[in-house]
């Protein structure tokens, strides 16, 4: 039995309009679980009932505080120690950004919580100390949502929601608060929900992984298990990929690589991307890595992995995804390989098989987390 | 010419009477916009028609069925009574209730126009940020909501200035007391005193105008200042 001050359980059903919505999972009081699927697919009610905005029947308990249950227990969104960052980023028009970001605070005081996110921090780690004494309507989207951010932070909340918070965003406004994001990731310890029907975001920031659909549940789990976990429809993708992390060991000056461990492999990304000991992760494309049964003797490929097959699926006529384990007992991170269905037929792969996998390209997305954030974690309710 | 004496106890009681009437519709529209803006209830259009009634009912209807309600036979007869009078009719007591309800729609509209073009966003942001529904009120809807407070209260007013059918039913024409402007006026016309006329008409073509341009001029500034 997981113990319930290091989750958020929830458990939703009910109706919206015409959309039905029945819910429930388990998500770790630590990093950033997002909440991923197509749009209408639920993920905005979800949140919205987690933060006492919509109300369906069902129980909520967010760290051993019980926020809803069936017997009538339903704490106002005001009475919960919430940050709520919405998709368009909502400041209010008539007060100053200082103005702004002291709103939530100065109500968490006065209802007696203590201050343990203070301003001058939020102000540095969300690069806006220029922007204090603006008017609201000065300021750039990516700018007001960083706004937006820290004014959530500062209600000193115990969980972070965020809707979409880049989807209003174009493109080099994105570029910009990504970073801000993963400094939140990596700074505070506060549980995220994190709502996002973008592959690419959840790949580079989330932790946990809830997968939604028509407003159930597919599945729910470590996000590196469940890209790579062939009976889920993220696996089908023409751009499927798979993430980990890895350690930085060194730096190659000489031809300018970057010598990351992974599970006791190395892989090597060009360029200097980080101090040696810091954590990073890693995403590998599936139609970037190919497969041979021996290790490749002469290769232009720089990163030659053993590994062990886990399972072959069917992707359709022409392809198959072999899912590997990585290491040479088959031990480490799953990774996924999209390779043709004749080269696997007539290389008569199977499961279990020993392998080395040939990686084209590595991309590095995201700073890394602490992987105790995934091994704490035991998955759906 | 004529005794300025006599021309100043209207004025006077006209910017008293509008004074009063704006304060309590602000009292009072404030809440029912808030309602109206915001409430789900199916009959809600219901009591904004009744409420927008003034619009299209001739003041001499609705001054008839005030002056009965007023009168001492009427609920205002009973509230007169409490204070030792007969009847709200013909007393500036009376005029004040007149005018809250003949001038209400021009304050509650412009109001629930702006609570409804804040919508519920800001609202749940404050929510969210331990704001109570009260808190929350106060310090977001209500100062988002200022250019219709602002055009209401000016609008309210205004109205209330130029009003006649209601007064004439409800309040007669006793000087000092329920001789508003416009009374006067007419007054004015019917003895053939023009020249008074003139300049209380004259007076009031400019204080429209001043009211007219004052509101786009705030209106304006408060669009630029804001977005």
């Amino acid at each position: 039995m997981t113990d319930v001050r290091k989750v958020i359980s929830l458990r939703f059903a009910g109706t919206v309009g015409k959309f039905r919505l029945n819910v429930a999972f388990d998500a770790p009081m630590q990093g950033i679980t997002a909440l991923f699927g197509p749009s209408g697919s639920g993920k905005t009610t979800v949140l919205r009932c987690v933060a006492g905005l919509d109300r369906l029947s069902g129980r909520l308990s967010v760290g051993g505080e019980l926020w809803q249950d069936a017997n009538g227990t339903f704490r106002e969104p005001y009475q919960r120690s919430i940050g709520y960052v919405f998709q368009e980023p909502s400041l209010f028009p008539h007060l100053s950004v200082r103005e702004n970001l002291r709103y939530g605070g100065k109500r968490a005081v006065r209802a007696g919580v203590s201050e343990e996110i203070h301003f001058e921090d939020v102000v540095g780690l969300m690069g806006i100390a220029a922007l204090l004494d603006r008017s609201t309507s000065t300021l750039s989207g990516g700018e007001r949502q960083r706004v937006a951010i820290g004014r959530a932070l500062l209600s000193q909340p115990r969980l972070l929601l965020m809707d979409e918070p880049l989807s209003a965003l174009d493109h080099r406004n994105k570029e910009e608060i990504l970073p801000f994001l993963e400094a939140l990731h990596n700074t505070l310890s506060i549980p995220i929900l994190y709502v996002s029907h973008d592959i690419s975001e959840v790949e580079r920031l989330a932790d946990v992984l809830v997968l939604l659909d028509k407003g159930e549940v597919v599945a729910c789990g470590a996000l590196t298990e469940l890209l790579a976990d062939g009976r889920l429809p993220l696996a089908f993708r023409s751009d499927a990929a798979t993430v980990f992390e890895g350690r930085v060991e060194g730096y190659d000056a000489q031809y300018g690589l970057t010598e990351i461990k992974v599970h006791g492999e190395t892989l090597w990304v060009p360029g200097r991307v980080g101090k040696v000991g810091e954590d990073r992760r890693l995403r590998i494309v599936a139609a970037d890595v190919s497969l041979s049964p021996e290790r490749p003797s002469r290769t232009s490929i720089l990163n030659v992995l053993p590994g062990q097959i886990r399972d072959i699926q069917l992707v359709d006529d022409a392809q198959v995804n072999v899912i590997l384990l990585i290491g040479h007992g088959g031990l480490g991170p799953a990774l996924l390989a999209r390779i043709s269905r004749r080269a696997c037929e007539s290389l008569a792969f199977s499961p279990g098989q020993k392998i080395y996998a040939q990686i084209k390209a590595v991309s590095l997305v995201g700073a890394g987390y602490s992987p105790s954030v995934v091994k704490s974690y035991d998955g759906a309710v | 010419m004529f005794e300025s004496g006599e021309l100043w106890p209207p004025i006077r009681l006209t910017l008293l009477l509008a004074s009063i009437t704006t304060f309590l519709l602000l009292l009072v529209a404030t809440p029912i916009a808030w309602w109206l803006a915001r409430s789900s209830a199916r009959w809600k259009e219901a009591v904004a028609a009744i409420v927008s009634l003034p619009l299209v009912l001739p003041p001499t209807v609705l001054g008839f069925y005030l002056l009965l309600a007023l009168g001492p036979n009427g609920p205002g007869g009973w509230i007169a009574g409490l204070f030792g009078g007969r009847s709200l009719a013909f007393t500036f007591g009376g005029l004040v209730i007149g005018s809250v309800l003949y001038s209400m729609p021009f304050v509650v509209q412009p109001i629930r126009n702006a609570f409804e073009s804040i919508g519920a966003r800001p609202l749940e942001v404050a929510a969210t940020l331990r704001a109570t529904p009260w808190d929350a009120f106060w310090t977001v809807a209500v100062p988002l909501a200022r250019p219709g407070f602002i055009t209401g209260a000016v609008l309210g007013f205004a109205h209330t200035v130029g009003e006649f059918g209601v007064v004439l039913m409800i309040g007669g024409n006793i000087p000092g007391h329920t001789k508003v402007l416009s009374i006067a006026i007419y007054d004015y016309v019917e003895s053939l005193r023009w020249e008074q006329a003139h300049v209380l008409a004259g007076g009031m073509l400019v204080f429209s105008f001043l009211v007219i341009l004052t509101m786009m001029v705030l209106e304006k500034r408060i669009r630029n200042n804001r977005l």
